[in-house]
């Protein structure tokens, strides 16, 4: 299961790279922020609907309460700023590749789902920052865009810490 | 969890009983003050260097994410939504570790003197 989740960062990371060859533009900096959020909130509500432990039950609310939030500004700021998220292949492997973990943890139950769950927390927060850091946020041209990222990269560095506590307390 | 307000009183009583009567005297003396604690950017910002007995905080998230402000000891809880405004007035001395406790890593200290 960890190499499972390792090679799915990985996966990310190469599919992040290869689609950055081309600098995103704001439009698809959006589309991927965005998308990374939904992500992330999709997986936590998995979470509370399988997990029974408190402390992963707690982080997974976490994560669909912030990670809403996040949202719920970008959403406002592209409606402001009139810009069309666009969709992109780094958004599109992104979701190909949560589709197919939410139907792998989905055949998981108890302590089994609940370290798939969170050891993928930690890798997915990891490869999310860097490419909050190294690409995304350095690319954004509009002030406010690049300040919402730095926002979610301040909390999603939160999120990650979190995460790697969490993993080390379970078993 | 016990609820504030009884905390409140519990912690006040205790004070009365602990703090001797010049302190109490120089206490009542002195105005009660209130000092902004923001909290913006996944932190806590800055608390205030010396605050007394009788004096109160005045939680300012300026976050987009839900916050709280909790004493890791129990003596205070607040739960802090964005843009939310809420006070906490302090009615015994000690040194106060709080968290947010929806971000394990947001913490703050403030100390409070009779």
């Amino acid at each position: 299961m960890f190499m499972k989740a390792i090679g799915v960062a990985a996966v990310l990371t190469l599919t992040a790279s290869a689609a950055y060859a081309q600098a995103p533009n704001d439009a698809q900096i959006a589309h991927i922020a965005y998308t990374a959020g939904v992500i992330d909130v999709t997986a936590g509500k998995q979470a509370l609907a399988k997990s029974h432990d408190k402390a992963v039950r707690d982080f997974a609310q976490e994560m669909v309460r912030d990670h809403t939030a996040v949202n719920d500004q970008a959403l406002a700021l592209v409606k402001k700023l009139g810009v069309t998220p666009q969709d992109n292949p780094t958004s599109q492997a992104l979701n190909k590749d949560a589709a197919a973990k939410l139907a792998s943890y989905a055949k998981l139950s108890g302590a089994a789902f609940d370290k798939a769950y969170v050891t993928n927390e930690v890798a997915y927060h990891k490869t999310v920052n860097g490419a909050l850091s190294k690409t995304l946020i350095p690319n954004a041209k509009n002030a406010e865009l690049k300040s919402l990222l730095q926002t979610g990269l301040k909390l999603f560095t939160e999120h990650q810490t979190h995460a790697e506590h969490l993993a080390a307390g379970l078993k | 969890m016990k609820t504030p307000h009884r905390w409140t009183a519990i912690l006040a009583g205790a004070a009365l009983a602990a703090v001797p009567a010049w302190a109490l005297a120089a206490a009542k003396s002195r105005a009660p003050a209130t000092y902004a604690v923001t909290l913006k950017d996944m932190k806590f910002g800055p608390t205030p260097v010396s605050m007394h007995v009788g004096d109160t905080i005045a939680w300012a998230n300026d976050d987009i994410f839900v916050h709280s402000a909790t004493a890791k000891d129990g003596s205070f809880d607040v739960e802090l939504k964005p843009k939310a405004r809420l006070w906490t007035t302090f009615h015994a001395p000690g040194t106060y570790v709080f968290t947010c406790r929806y971000h394990p890593g947001m913490t703050g200290t403030l100390v409070v003197r009779p």
